[in-house]
């Protein structure tokens, strides 16, 4: 079984030997064509001017977040090379000081973020299973149903489940925030795992089953390892939706420091200290930092699923 | 026990985490192992297990509020009364409303034009080039930033300072016209001209979305339709125009109605910019307001309905297109 014939492996190579340079020499006659495009002054001219203004706003800022207080308050951030002067102390006052104390938020952020991913993925996972691979009556109408779900906007569910919450006593916990972002990210998510686990093919899963593996086993041994790739993709898109989300936190646990995340206290601040640039700037780069991390480093998960046709809100 | 429910130090806080996801992976676990004992489940047992959950919750945090919501959006601010279509009636005549509509057709027509342009512009004049992955993580960035930290980022922009002495600007764009000799505006106060100036905002974010996405596109354009283009004498802008743009339709069409929906539930920045004052609010905003700090619930739901119906006709094109598409492949 496990004897693959030499014969085609070498026919394979070949094959490749022989178009490989008719191909490449194609992409080169392209990509020079394009190069003579590109070499038009006007047209470079125009991509470093969009690449500037995409840039300099948040570059401004974060060079601000080093500046004294005094010196923020009385010149453009574009002086710094002429009066040299930086310092930590934004951050230390953001991130410490008893008016803004940022730390404590940030430890909300991290404690909401974590199961709000794992959560919805994991529930999403078993759903998309069964609308992928097991045969039941309905199927149909209940995909374009939770499809469907996409739709709703989450504004339209707030005051009702905060009412319900209310009831029950839980409201302004980390239980509610948890519970809602897992909600609303479920019909997203289903709908995105559903086509990748589709995309696996059904002579995988029957080779399994004739083996006599279950549900459970089909499902961990042989559409996990596959689907990592999808999952972390679509972790990465609910991670940075709940890190940077204001309006979930904002209605069920704004009013508790306890809970509150740092869009909310940041947001908070930019309205009742919208002139303390020092602490704004500093705390503006506190919030960013962790999704800025995440997104640089799995740059290419993200677009993945970006191009999978996916964008929630 | 009491820290169960509202954790106050850090230590309690990560417990309560951990706590969490152990809890809901036991459960999980429980569910699909209880499954996996039982020999030759039926099917609907099976189904119960794998979709029970997510039905529950499904049904628990989307559907049955929406239905509430509707509901609720027929009766008087505190729910008391029946009122008929008067909240919406209101929605659509009263003064104060009628900014905030004329408001969010403004964004949901702009956005997506302006950040789907300048994608494709900047996706045709990087692709290929040496700098290319460079050059797209520049303008993709922001599609990382929250909307909280994307508002302070453009409100030091436009930060303004009195024209009076020896006062500096510490705003970019104020001193940019300090330089050019114009006297230093009231970007986010001046009316009309502040609501265009938090869609640039939006733009600035949506625009690394649209570049990723057509980028992709034009890459998938295939070779020969391109050379056969050249050789027919086609180049630049002509390239760019019946080429390109008719080859990436599809996507574009995607990329547009996206943005769209994003942009009409747009509510962070309007709210950390401004406030939704000097007529600057909006349809997501003032569902906001109207309900949690006016606390007028009827108008607030009104208010939430109208945005999904606004969405439905976007994501019906939406589909229809994508099923076209799919049809002509």
């Amino acid at each position: 079984m496990t004897v693959i014939p030499p014969t085609s492996l070498i026919d394979e190579e070949e094959g490749d030997t022989r178009t490989a340079p008719r191909k490449l020499s194609r992409a080169e006659q392209r990509a020079l064509a394009v190069k003579g495009k590109l070499s038009s002054p006007w047209a470079s001219g125009l991509a470093i001017i969009i690449a500037i203004l995409w840039t300099v706003p948040t570059f401004g800022l974060f060079v601000t977040s080093f500046r004294p207080r005094s010196e923020i308050r009385t010149s453009g951030w574009w002086t710094l090379p002429f009066n040299w002067e930086v310092t930590l102390d934004n951050y230390q006052q953001a991130l410490f000081g008893s008016s803004t104390s940022l730390s404590t938020y940030f430890v909300n952020s991290i404690v909401i973020t974590l199961p709000a991913v794992v959560i919805p993925i994991s529930l999403a996972l078993l759903a998309a299973y069964a609308f992928a691979w097991v045969d039941f009556k309905g199927r149909g109408i209940l995909f374009v149903a939770i499809f469907a779900l996409q739709v709703v906007p989450i504004q339209i569910t707030l005051i009702p489940l905060l009412s319900q919450y209310v009831q029950w006593g839980l409201a302004g916990s980390f239980w509610v925030v948890w519970l809602s972002h897992s909600i609303f990210a479920l019909p997203l998510a289903i709908y995105l795992l559903h086509n990748f686990m589709k995309e696996i093919p059904a002579s995988l899963v029957e080779a399994a089953r004739v083996d006599g593996a279950g549900h459970v086993k089909i499902f961990f041994q042989v559409l996990l390892p596959l689907l990592t790739p999808a999952i972390a993709s679509f972790a990465i898109f609910q991670f940075l939706w709940v890190w940077n989300d204001l309006l979930v936190a904002l209605v069920f646990v704004g009013g508790t420091p306890d809970v509150a995340p740092l869009t909310v206290r940041v947001a908070e601040l930019s309205g009742t200290r919208g002139t303390a640039w020092q602490l704004l700037s500093a705390g503006a780069f506190i919030a960013l930092a962790v999704p800025l991390v995440v997104f640089l480093a799995l740059q290419r998960f993200f677009v993945r699923g970006l191009l999978a046709g996916s964008v929630k809100g | 026990m009491d820290w169960l429910l509202t954790p106050t130090t850090t230590g309690e806080k990560f417990t309560l985490m951990v706590i969490a996801i152990v809890l809901f992976v036991l459960v999980m676990g429980v569910i699909l192992f209880g499954i996996d004992r039982i020999k030759r489940a039926p099917v609907w047992l099976i189904v119960t297990a794998f979709l029970g959950p997510t039905l529950l919750f499904v049904a628990f945090g989307l559907v049955y509020p929406g239905i509430r919501t509707i509901r609720t959006s027929f009766y008087n601010a505190k729910g008391t009364a029946f009122v008929g279509f008067d909240n919406y009636v209101k929605a659509f005549t009263d003064d104060q409303f009628q900014t905030v509509l004329r408001n969010t057709v403004l964004w949901v027509v702009i956005v997506p034009i302006a950040a789907t342009f300048i994608g494709l512009v900047y996706a045709v004049l990087i692709d290929r080039t040496r700098f290319e992955s460079f050059a797209k993580t520049l303008i993709f960035l922001p599609m990382a930033i929250s909307l909280v930290g994307a508002s302070i980022i453009w409100k030091f922009v436009y930060e303004f300072r009195p024209d009076i002495g020896n006062i500096q600007q510490i705003g970019l764009l104020n001193q940019l016209l300090v330089w050019l000799g114009l006297p230093p505006q009231q970007f986010l106060l001046n009316q009309p001209w502040n609501t265009l100036f938090l869609i640039a905002v939006m733009v600035w974010i949506q625009a690394g979305f649209a570049m990723t996405v057509l980028s992709a596109a034009i890459k998938a354009i295939p070779d020969d339709i391109v050379e056969a283009a050249r050789l027919d004498g086609l180049h630049g802008i002509g390239m760019f125009r019946f080429i390109t743009v008719p080859s990436i339709r599809p996507a574009l069409i995607v990329v547009i109605t996206t943005i769209a929906m994003a942009t009409l539930k747009v509510f962070d920045i309007v709210r950390t910019m401004t406030g939704g004052n000097f007529n600057t609010s909006v349809v997501a905003y003032e569902f906001y307001t109207q309900s949690f700090r006016a606390q007028n619930a009827g108008i607030g739901a009104a208010l939430a309905v109208i945005l999904f119906v606004l969405v439905i006709p976007i994501v019906v094109y939406n589909v229809r297109q994508l099923r076209l598409a799919e049809e002509i492949r």
